[in-house]
């Protein structure tokens, strides 16, 4: 055994402590900076949300605590202190303590995740003997207790059976149970839902809430749904372009958002209490290239409040008036300069809403005098 | 007899008009057989967008593939602007597929990664060799302008040069150039971001009103559906539970599985009130549905007339039809919460 101490039960202060933590990945095309300098800290029993956009680096963000990118080209910096210890660049052989006992994941897709040819019972029982040495008896019991937590029924017959015998969600469920079999401090939950019905969505969050209040587990929870993680979370962290953007208790943040990245994502997410057919808000282009990151807030090329100075100089986190609330912008959502270029997208949206009815109307009115686009113009055999 | 019935369609200009619609794939040797679709029917208005929901597994994309034929359905009839596709054979069937186009979820493996994107885009014309070859490549540009793709970069780049977003965007043009009537669209935003949806969804209904087009629109995400539906039918397990306007849907789910459905949506409002819906678990195999309501199995509300009795779809007024023995009346709230009567 190594000379690591990570008994996380044993030990005070925050559970996790990541301070300017960069993953960069060296490439053909340059320097991937993925992570790009994170700081936060989670304290332990509570679940904090990582939200962003596909590229956002919330995923390697994960992996990176976990100790799962550690191959040749991947360029670590930083520190991830767990219980106190540092953890950051140990080697699969040290971080095997750590792993299964103390730090769980759960991925995106349960069918690729679970091993096809493997009973569901032995890839339960598996961690219990590798990392608690538990003898096999004792183990089966486990795997089939934990199978009841996870709510799978009849557990005892799904022992025998194969992944591919199981619907999407009982497959979530197992990974659930195999993450929670050594009754981890830590439980990452990478997209655990994106692959499911909403009704299965909303079951299987439950459960990894249940599960964590039942065992003072601190969770984090990558997603890009905003709705996912406002009724699961206790924290949340807006990442964007390998940065911390934003991060408050969850509550403060939907009642004040600072960034103007994180009210954009919400204002484009369709809401059922607004009638059908409401334009929805956007953001226009595509997350920053992370070989060449822009210059000053990376959001400001695609920000509609952004000012000469946000493509100049980069914000630093600010305090809000909830201490614990952080952002990165020089114009916050209500600052004048915000409310000032609020008005105009928003009657630039009303514009645009209205510009969609009267092509309405004119494509019916035009259909009657013959005036069509090119394409049915094509069709019917028009000079054009 | 199976069939939950034809009270919710309409006289009217329907673009489309499905009856009775039967769609089952035979399991192996076994004899069995799944039923992917079981006798439903569904019209669309010209103009309209018709949203259809449910889970995986409810026969929502087998319904928008059978209407396009691709494969025929095992039985029932689908009417496209007045004409029976059942019977249609080869060139009279392709032509008919001119008019209506079906735009799918994953948008990069939708389109030939070895081809230029503007070719892929004008290889419709060109095999119906529609016009001088001038005035393709000038439809060609309109359209790809139209999308908000720039012609001049699809005539150098291969798909796999453009972004998710830009790919679905692409798929749209080329689902545009033969000037459809109707488009079929499965699942369109699943696979996008929430910034990059939002796009795709504005461009779709700017679309909609300048090319005059119908739509049936395949979603399992219900707030998409309801942005962009004028009627949404939710489906359960091959059958069709509940047909509305889009906004009284919402407002008044009356099939449990509807109310279901709206309340399991993740609200981004941490003060909203969060659901524990009574229903657990998930659909029963499509091989062996039960027999009566086919929700029977994880509704609170089944009694014994609901596990022998399938009941039909009924008028509740306001074009809100319902196929359900016990349906809601409790008024529901637009986040979900049910108020005390």
């Amino acid at each position: 055994m190594s000379g690591l101490q990570t008994d996380a039960r044993q030990s005070t202060g925050p559970l996790l402590e990541i301070t300017d933590l960069k993953t960069h990945f060296a490439t053909e095309r340059g320097l991937v900076r993925a992570v790009d300098g994170v700081t936060f800290t989670l304290e332990r029993g509570k679940a904090l949300g990582v939200v962003g956009e596909s590229g956002s680096g919330k995923t390697v963000l994960s992996r990176t605590i976990m100790g799962l990118l550690t191959a040749r080209g991947v360029e670590l910096s930083g520190s991830v202190r767990f219980a106190g210890q540092e953890i950051l660049g140990l080697k699969a052989k040290e971080m095997r303590h750590i792993w299964g006992r103390e730090m769980a994941m759960i991925f995106q897709d349960p069918m690729s995740s679970l091993n096809p040819l493997m009973k569901i019972g032995r890839q339960i029982v598996e961690p219990l003997q590798i990392h608690l040495d538990m003898p096999s008896d004792d183990a089966k019991a486990t795997a089939v207790r934990l199978m009841k937590d996870v709510r799978i029924p009849e557990a005892e017959r799904r022992l025998e059976q194969y992944p591919h015998e199981l619907s999407g969600g009982m497959r979530q469920r197992i990974m659930i149970a195999i993450a929670l079999a050594c009754g981890p401090t830590m439980l990452f939950a990478d997209e655990p839902t994106t692959a499911l019905d909403v009704t299965v969505q909303a079951q299987i969050l439950d459960l990894i809430g249940e599960q964590r209040r039942d065992r003072n587990m601190s969770v984090i929870l990558v997603t890009h749904d905003l709705g996912v993680v406002a009724g699961h979370t206790d924290e949340i962290a807006v990442m964007y372009g390998g940065r911390l953007v934003e991060k408050a208790p969850t509550k403060t943040l939907f009642a004040n958002m600072k960034m103007p990245y994180t009210k954009s994502l919400l204002r484009s997410i369709p809401k059922l209490d607004e009638p059908s057919h409401t334009r929805l808000a956007t953001i226009p282009g595509r997350p920053p290239d992370l070989v060449n990151p822009p210059k000053g807030c990376r959001f400001a090329p695609r920000c509609a409040y952004a000012r000469d100075r946000c493509h100049e100089e980069e914000p630093v986190l600010e305090v809000a008036e909830h201490p614990e609330h952080v952002y990165r912008c020089f114009y916050p959502v209500g600052s004048a300069e915000f409310e000032e270029r609020d008005e105009q997208v928003k009657a630039e949206l009303a514009r645009e809403a209205a510009a969609v009815r009267a092509a309405a109307d004119q494509a019916a009115a035009d259909s009657a005098h013959g005036d069509v686009p090119l394409a049915a113009q094509l069709m019917h055999g028009k000079d054009i | 007899m199976a069939g939950t019935g034809k009270a919710h369609l309409r006289d009217g200009d329907a673009v489309l008009r499905v009856e009775d619609l039967v769609m089952e794939f035979p399991v192996g040797r076994t004899g069995l057989k799944v039923n992917a679709v079981s006798g439903i029917s569904l019209d669309v208005l010209r103009g309209e967008t018709l949203g259809l929901v449910g889970e995986s597994g409810c026969g929502k994309s087998t319904t928008g593939r059978s209407v396009m034929q691709l494969p025929r359905p095992t039985s029932g009839s689908v009417v496209f602007e007045g004409q029976e596709l059942t019977a249609l054979q080869g060139g009279a069937m392709r032509e008919a597929r001119t008019r209506m186009q079906m735009i799918f979820q994953d948008p990069i493996s939708s389109l030939n990664p070895r081809r230029k994107v503007r070719d892929i885009v004008m290889e419709p014309l060109n095999i119906w060799k529609r016009g001088s070859s001038a005035e393709r490549a000038k439809v060609v540009d309109a359209v790809l302008e139209d999308v908000g793709i720039d012609p001049q970069r699809a005539a150098e780049s291969q798909p796999h040069q453009f972004s998710g977003g830009q790919c679905q965007r692409i798929s749209i043009a080329r689902s545009l150039v033969l000037d459809p009537t109707l488009i079929i669209c499965d699942e369109p935003v699943s696979a996008l971001d929430v910034s990059v949806q939002a796009q795709v969804i504005n461009l779709l209904e700017e679309l909609k009103a300048r090319y005059g087009l119908t739509l049936v629109f395949i979603a399992h995400d219900l707030a998409v559906v309801k942005n962009v539906s004028d009627r949404v039918a939710v489906m359960y397990l091959g059958k069709i539970c509940e047909v509305a306007s889009s906004d009284d849907l919402y407002a008044r789910p009356s099939h449990p599985y509807t109310k279901v459905l709206i309340d399991s949506i993740p609200v981004p409002d941490p003060m909203a009130e969060l659901h524990h819906s009574d229903i657990v678990g998930e659909p029963p195999s499509p091989v062996l549905p039960p027999p009566g309501c086919r929700f029977n199995t994880r509704c609170p509300n089944a009694d014994d007339l609901c596990r022998t009795d399938e009941p039909q779809l009924r008028d509740l007024g306001g074009g809100h039809f319902v196929a359900c023995h016990h349906p809601l009346e409790t008024p529901v709230s637009l986040t979900g919460t049910v108020s005390s009567n």
